[in-house]
Formats: C-alpha cells, sequence, structure tokens
C-alpha cells in the first residue's frame, strides 16, 4: 500500500521505528530529522516513488503530511 | 508585507527601504530583549536607541569578532536547533552563530529563493569543485564544508571533482561530463579553489570537457586571484573555454548570516535581495559612505531572530556602485567587495566594540 510506502521511506532515512512516524511529526522538530536527514529522506522518496522533486519541493516538506501532499501534486497515490 | 515573503529582486528603493528599516528596528528590540549580552553591548555604546532611527545608517551594528567573543544568542538553551561555527585562522576561537528551528528554515527558504532566480527551480545535477572529505570529515567541519553542504540540496547527483590531494579527479568528471553535458548543471566551488585546482589544472593538462548549459557559482574573495592578476574576466573565460557555455556567478556571503547571499550578476555586480541590504562605512570614524567609496562594509538582514546578527560590521571593504539602476534589471544596490581590511583598521574596529561591552 502506497500510504506504508511514505511512513516507510521517512522511517528508513530518519532511522526511526514506523510507530514513530506520524502525520505531525514535523521538521526539526526532533533531531533526527534535521537538514542532513532531509536530504536522505528527500532523495528515498524520490526513488521509491519515481519522482524528481524541486527546490520548492524540499523547503516545503516540513511534515509527514505534506510530504504526502507534494506527493500528490505529482499524481502519487499515498 | 513581509520582506521574507517578497521576490528577490523585485522592490525599489521606495518599497524596501521602510519596510527594511521597520523590520530591522523591530529585531534590534526583540535581541535586545531577548539576549542579555546584547543588550549591554548597546548600553555600553550609548547612543544607540534604534526606536529612534529614521534611517539604516543609525541602527546599531555589532562586529563579526564579538560572536567569537561571546555568546550571543536570543533563545533558551533548548531551542537551539544548530550551532554554525566559523573559525577563520587556525587556532583562532570559532565564531558560535546559535540557529533556532525558525531561523533555520528561513535561511533555507531564502537561499532557495535567491538561488532560483539563477538556477531555476529544478535540482540540476552537481559537480563540485572540492574534494569529498570536506565534509566528511565532521569533526573539522569547516566554513568550506558547511557552505557546501548548505548548497547541496539545490543539486542532486553530488559528484566531487577533486581527490584528496586536490589533484583532479578526472574520473569522475568525465562521467560526470558523459552523462550530464547536454542538460543543465550545477557547479559550485570556493573561487580560489575552483581557479587553482580545477581550472588552473584543467588548462594545464590541456582538457576541454564542454557542457551545455552549466551555472558556476563559486564563493569567496579575489584577493589571492588578484595577486596573481586574475581578474573576474580572465577567470570566466578560463571557465568557458575549459567547460563550455557556463554562467559564472561569484558570491558574497558570511556564516553569521546564512541565507542572506549576495549574487553578482552577468555584469559581475553582486545584488542586494530584498531580504538584505548594504552600508559602506569610512574606517575610524564609521560614518556611512555615500556610493562609489570605498570603506568596510556592514551587512544587514531581516532573517535572524535566534541570534543579534541582523546588522554586522564585517571585516571586508567594498563599494557600493548604484541602486536600482543595474543594467542587467534588477532591483536594489549593487557593490563590489574588494578584499579583507587592512589588519590594523581591523584591530581599529574591533577595540571599540570590545571597549564598548567591557563593563559587563
Ligand atoms: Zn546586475
Amino acid at each position: 500500500m502506497a500510504t506504508d510506502q511514505v511512513t516507510a521511506a521517512f522511517a528508513k532515512s530518519l532511522g526511526l521505528p514506523e510507530s514513530d512516524i506520524t502525520e505531525h511529526l514535523a521538521y526539526g522538530s526532533i533531531k533526527e530529522w534535521d537538514s542532513t536527514a532531509h536530504m536522505v529522506l528527500i532523495a528515498e522518496l524520490e526513488d521509491v516513488f519515481d519522482v524528481m522533486l524541486d527546490t520548492d519541493d524540499i523547503i516545503d516538506m516540513s511534515s509527514v503530511a505534506k510530504a504526502r501532499e507534494i506527493l500528490r501534486k505529482y499524481d502519487i497515490k499515498c | 508585507m513581509n520582506l521574507i515573503e517578497q521576490p528577490p529582486y523585485g522592490l525599489s528603493h521606495n518599497e524596501k527601504a521602510p519596510r527594511l528599516l521597520h523590520e530591522l528596528k523591530a529585531l534590534t528590540e526583540h535581541h535586545r530583549q531577548a539576549c542579555p549580552a546584547y543588550a549591554r553591548v548597546l548600553s555600553a555604546e550609548g547612543q544607540w536607541e534604534s526606536s529612534d532611527a529614521n534611517d539604516l545608517a543609525q541602527l546599531p551594528w555589532l562586529t563579526v569578532p564579538l560572536f567569537k567573543q561571546r555568546e550571543l544568542r536570543s533563545i533558551p538553551d533548548d531551542a537551539v536547533f544548530k550551532v554554525l561555527t566559523s573559525s577563520g585562522t587556525t587556532g583562532s576561537v570559532p565564531s558560535r552563530i546559535f540557529l533556532d528551528n525558525d531561523t533555520a528554515k528561513r535561511q533555507s527558504q531564502v537561499l532557495v529563493r535567491i538561488m532560483q532566480e539563477w538556477l531555476g527551480k529544478q535540482r540540476r545535477p552537481m559537480l563540485i569543485w572540492d574534494h569529498p572529505s570536506v565534509i566528511q570529515n565532521r569533526a573539522s567541519f569547516s566554513a568550506r564544508g558547511a557552505g557546501i553542504q548548505g548548497l547541496s540540496f539545490l543539486g542532486r547527483h553530488h559528484t566531487y571533482a577533486l581527490h584528496d590531494d586536490m589533484t583532479l579527479n578526472l574520473e569522475a568528471i568525465r562521467t560526470f561530463h558523459k552523462r550530464f553535458a547536454g542538460t543543465p548543471v550545477f557547479m559550485f566551488g570556493f573561487t580560489f579553489m575552483v581557479w587553482r585546482y580545477g581550472l588552473q589544472a584543467l588548462q594545464a593538462q590541456e582538457i576541454h570537457l564542454p557542457f551545455e548549459d552549466a551555472v558556476l557559482l563559486h564563493s569567496g574573495g579575489w584577493k589571492k586571484l588578484e595577486a596573481e592578476a586574475v581578474s573576474a574576466r580572465i577567470f570566466n573565460e578560463t571557465a568557458r573555454n575549459q567547460l563550455g557555455n557556463l554562467s559564472v556567478h561569484n558570491f558574497y556571503g558570511m556564516v553569521e548570516q546564512v541565507g542572506s547571499i549576495f549574487v553578482a550578476c552577468e555584469h559581475g555586480h553582486l545584488h542586494c535581495p530584498s531580504y538584505a541590504d548594504i552600508l559602506v562605512r569610512e574606517p575610524g570614524s564609521w560614518r556611512v559612505l555615500p556610493h562609489q567609496q570605498a570603506g568596510v562594509l556592514q551587512v544587514l538582514s531581516v532573517l535572524p531572530t535566534s541570534y543579534p546578527g541582523h546588522s554586522l560590521l564585517t571585516e571586508d571593504r567594498g563599494r557600493i556602485l548604484g541602486e536600482d539602476d543595474c543594467p542587467c534589471g534588477r532591483t536594489g544596490k549593487y557593490f563590489e567587495a574588494l578584499g579583507r581590511m587592512a589588519k590594523v583598521e581591523a584591530r581599529g574596529c574591533s577595540d571599540t566594540f570590545e571597549n564598548a561591552g567591557g563593563s559587563q
């Protein structure tokens, strides 16, 4: 299921268990999601969903919910 | 309207100046309340009452070395998201710049907005004119490493052009060229490194790797290059000879004001974005000099709320060339940087503030 793919990508990139990945989890709110992890996350999402994210997307991706919103813009169901 | 929401090069003087003054006065008050060390410096200096400043020249400023001497921050311990350090010369105490989540976020937003002007929104394949350990060695995470890391998120397929011993990594460069020569690419490096270990090395080995659409952004002063009589024109011509269709842009910025960078346009003029500004002061008297006259650069930025770095006297010289009338069409002040101040001038200027802040 696509929903799980987003959660799994976050868990893998941030090095956290999937149970910690809530929709409201926000960039910078935990030490695991810093600017370095953010780039790992972007690369992972691009890889999993075969999409090219632009610089606006990277800046806008401030939470898990926001990540889904951005991916949906590219017609990805998640 | 807040300046941070504006496009980077679209405001005229009349639109920008009152807004900038308003935001910088508010920041001065904010930091005066939130950072006791900053408040002490201001009160020791006496004449600074930002509430009655009616132009930018009257706003208080700090000198850059003060961030080495004192812990200047306007946020509590638990709000610190990241600490940037710049060591400058070996053995000296590093500057420490305290960022919270909001300030870090604003820095990235503004950096992206400025860079989109020169690179577009796409993340281009990125060739970095440096060696990879500059970023891997976390223990000595230098200003250079931080600069590379800060810009990396604008690119993809990051490729380092140099080996650890600073020789060309020809295999990596050729692979990058083969794959991306026909597509838009982004190159980045520090001016001296790009010149000495990149362009000169390519030239000496007569290697030509033409790219069809590349943007080369490089930061750092021209001083070392001027000693070798290398002007911006020679630098750019050499870059195009070796690497094809390149647009080359120098930029000026500092660790103390990450995000607020000044990028040179196609005419070689460093442009102030909507979020930042420049004043030029005469060493000694510290009065603001008119356009065209060279002095010490003061940089203003609306970004920092977590540390009092919104108005800083740098140790660099420069002069303002004009405002709103650059032939490239971008609005705002434009200027040139003229390298570091002479040691004696620099010492005079930090003495002023050591004395000013000495009563704590
Ligand atoms: Zn211009």
